[in-house]
């Protein structure tokens, strides 16, 4: 065991600190979840790809520079850390792209590969369906092989960035014959594909960040299968583990996150102790108009001013004392913070627990469940005492209420947290499905 | 950048369980209670023989030399195992400090096994464990550490829920003690409160697997229990809690090994309790009601992890103690 990073790891972080300070961009964009604010999202990727940033863990050929499993989380810690935009390809990058490595021809490698690596093509997942959820080997939309086509009938839902995406990575029914996990395909498709209809749903911050997605009689080049036709599960399988651990949801934006929370506890903390320090000081001169006024009126007994000066002295005591210690802080939130710091850095050591396990050869199976339980509660309740600490001004739109409010979905994206508690318990502990 | 255990400590890992699930069985914890000084018969002979005793000693010593990291993963291990002896009071906190000080009499006979020790620390409260077993007392003393003979202690007993914590209140003369110049009371704190989180750990992987096992062969309404969903998901926590506070130990470990800036070895050393103590807490809880009546029993030996579960959860800082240290670490407290 060695926790220290060594100088080529220090050399690294302090590279890629530099140029992302460097490169960020002075406004920061409109949300990538409106028309304006895409286009905006995919200049910054192409500005991180032309630095050679997009997709540091890629081998150099298709854009990256064969970055290691540290590197990588290096990379993400520095990039949360320093503030610039998110990642509006992260579905392209992070769940499509492994299994491009994994499962696509020499051929869609190279064609897809670079172009998700520059921005110039972004993806979007269609996988749910009005009727498939959680239940994801429900789903209805199928593609028939029609010469060298598929022609795609259907619908997908619930389609993060679905609206302006340029390609979507679909799973379809290709044998209607087989049941439920059989008979299923991954397709890539084109969203200029005729017989394709795009719709936005509003999310509940009102930005038009889901898409539903019909498809008439859309035809697509059946060299757009990824993996084997009829192995679509298997193949999706592989990104869900992608889309639940590590990959999608590094340490670095919980710790960039936890640390902006720590920070906005001391301001806080100083606020409220100011305003006891106020009301202290307050305290301090009634109680010293008390001393005096009883002195003024002379027929009181001097015993009364005194103390009444005395309770002025302690008052404005307190007052500068709380005003000095910033205690203003109300403990139980305080805790709150400590805890949300606290599941950060186990997150963080959990990860390079598990990345020296992957770097050995193992492999990230049903553990990614735990992982995607852990952030996704952590980053809600993360977000849940910020707004608390907010007070009222919690509802004012701020970072931290559009974080909240992206924090709601992380328990119910990539599969629900009760079907991961479900996957922990049969595959992680080994109780019966039934 | 490696964040893994070395082969030699797995090796070592698994001669500790294989010792801990041979002579330290459920039978042989029910028998310590029964006896004087609450000890399991002939353990400490082995642990001595296999260097358990030794671990973090100085290889001049007869030490093996190892570090905190070798050591958690021994304590986790005798968290899984119930082990009653103060493994973590006489390895992870009086062996270091009799080696700091160059007591070297003292040292040679914890590490050979011959001695027993015992420690006496403010964050530790007033009750000490195993005073009537421990031949040597490291007690902490106005802000240094002192090498107490047994014989000079006064004890007054008392009980603890877990009939495998002989636990007393102590007094002793301060001018009859040995003053161990060069051990340091904050380290011997946080490592008291690293050895008892890797204990809770283990506790709490103990009481996970158990009822595993146990939910798989219990049937109600025609199937196992483990299939309820219910029944999955208080389980499915109690994994989640461990997953998360191993790593924070290990990382704890390496902060007392490697790091000298002792605010930011306390605050690892703390968030790890913290996170260790809630952990088997919750295990705790989900183990008992899992399980329901038949764990409400004496007769039933999960109470023995049940009860380590209770009381190690709260030694040497309680969870909320260690937030409040991390509180002052991260500058959210006075």
């Amino acid at each position: 065991m060695d926790l220290e990073l060594s100088p080529r790891y220090l050399e690294f972080r302090d590279e890629c600190r530099t140029w992302l300070h460097a490169n960020r961009p002075a406004e920061p964009p409109a949300s990538m979840d409106s028309a304006a604010g895409f286009e905006e999202h995919r200049l910054w990727e192409r500005t991180l790809f032309e630095g050679g940033w997009s997709v540091p863990a890629w081998p150099s050929a298709y854009g990256g520079r064969d970055c290691d499993l540290i590197e990588w989380l290096i990379y993400e810690e520095e990039y949360w850390l320093s503030g610039v935009p998110g990642r509006v390809s992260a579905n392209g990058v992070s769940l499509l792209a492994p299994t491009i490595f994994n499962f696509g021809t020499q051929a869609q490698q190279d064609y897809f590969l670079p172009r998700m690596a520059s921005g110039e093509q972004i993806w979007a997942q269609g996988w749910s369906e009005p009727e498939a959820g959680s239940d994801l080997a429900g789903i209805k939309t199928n593609a028939v092989r029609d010469g060298d086509d598929y022609v795609i009938n259907g619908q997908k839902t619930w389609c993060s960035r679905g609206k302006y995406a340029d390609w979507i990575f679909c799973i379809v029914r290709t044998d209607p014959t087989a049941e439920r996990h059989a008979g299923l395909s991954y397709l890539l498709v084109p969203a200029d594909a005729p017989g394709m209809t795009r719709r936005t749903i509003k999310r509940l911050d009102q930005e038009s960040g889901f898409a539903e997605i019909f498809f008439d009689d859309c035809r697509v080049s059946a060299d757009n299968v990824l993996g084997e036709p009829g192995q679509g599960w298997a193949v999706a399988m592989a990104a869900a583990g992608s889309e639940r651990g590590l990959s999608l949801r590094s340490p670095g934006r919980f710790m960039a996150a936890a640390e902006r929370l720590r920070e906005l506890a001391t301001a806080s903390a100083a606020t409220a102790g100011a305003a006891t320090g106020t009301a202290g000081a307050a305290i301090g001169t009634a109680g010293a108009a008390i001393g005096t006024a009883d002195a003024a009126t002379g027929t009181a007994d001097a015993a009364t001013g005194t103390a009444g000066a005395a309770i002025g002295t302690a008052g404005a005591a307190t007052g500068t004392a709380v005003n000095e210690t910033g205690s203003g802080l109300d403990l139980r939130l305080r805790d709150e913070v400590v805890d949300a710091w606290i599941r950060a850095e186990a997150y963080r050591w959990q990860t390079y627990f598990v990345a020296a396990e992957l770097m050995a050869g193992g492999d990230l199976g049903s553990e990614a469940s735990l992982m995607k339980v852990f952030w996704s509660e952590m980053d809600l309740e993360l977000h849940a005492t910020a707004l608390r600490l907010l007070g009222d001004d919690a509802e004012v739109p701020s970072d931290w209420l559009d974080g909240y409010v992206f924090a709601l979905g992380g328990p119910i994206y990539a599969g629900t947290n009760e079907i991961q508690r479900n996957i922990i318990a049969e595959r992680v502990l080994g109780l019966p499905r039934r | 950048m490696h964040f893994a255990f070395t082969d030699e400590h797995d090796m070592f890992r698994d001669t500790v369980r294989e010792i801990f699930a041979n002579q330290c069985r459920a039978e042989a914890i029910r028998e310590s209670w029964d006896s004087a000084d609450g000890r399991v018969r002939g353990l400490w002979a082995t642990l001595a023989e296999v260097g358990v005793l030794a671990i973090t000693a100085p290889t001049e010593a007869g030490g093996l030399g190892m570090d905190e990291v070798a050591l958690v993963r021994v304590l986790e291990e005798a968290g899984y195992g119930g082990v009653p002896e103060p493994l973590v009071e006489h390895v992870a906190v009086a062996v270091p400090a009799l080696a700091a000080a160059g007591a070297a009499d003292l040292l040679n006979a914890a590490v050979s096994g011959e001695s027993t020790c015992t420690v006496a620390l403010a964050t530790g409260g007033p009750n000490v464990v195993a005073p009537v077993a421990a031949d040597l007392v490291v007690a902490e003393h106005s802000g240094s550490l002192l090498a107490v003979d047994s014989g000079a202690l006064t004890v007054v007993p008392k009980d603890s829920i877990d009939q495998s914590r002989r636990l007393a209140e102590i007094s002793f003369d301060p001018e009859a003690a040995t003053l161990l110049a060069g051990a340091d009371v904050a380290l011997a704190s946080d490592r008291a409160a690293l050895g008892t989180a890797a204990q809770c750990v283990g506790v709490a992987r103990r009481l996970l697997d158990i009822t595993v096992e146990y939910v798989k062969e219990r049937r109600q309404f025609g199937k196992p229990v483990g299939s309820y969903q219910a029944v999955k998901h208080h389980l499915a926590n109690v994994r989640l809690g461990i997953e998360f506070s191993a790593p924070l130990v290990y990382r704890a470990a390496w902060s007392v090994a490697h790091c000298d800036d002792a605010v930011v070895r306390g605050r690892d050393v703390s968030m790890a309790k913290a996170t260790a103590s809630d952990a088997v807490d919750r295990a705790c809880r989900a183990a008992l009601q899992c399980h329901g009546a038949i764990a409400y029993t004496f007769e039933y030996d999960l109470q023995i992890w049940l009860k380590r579960g209770w009381s190690l959860s709260g030694a040497y800082g309680s969870a909320s103690v260690h937030r409040d240290r991390v509180a002052g670490a991260l500058g959210l407290s006075d």
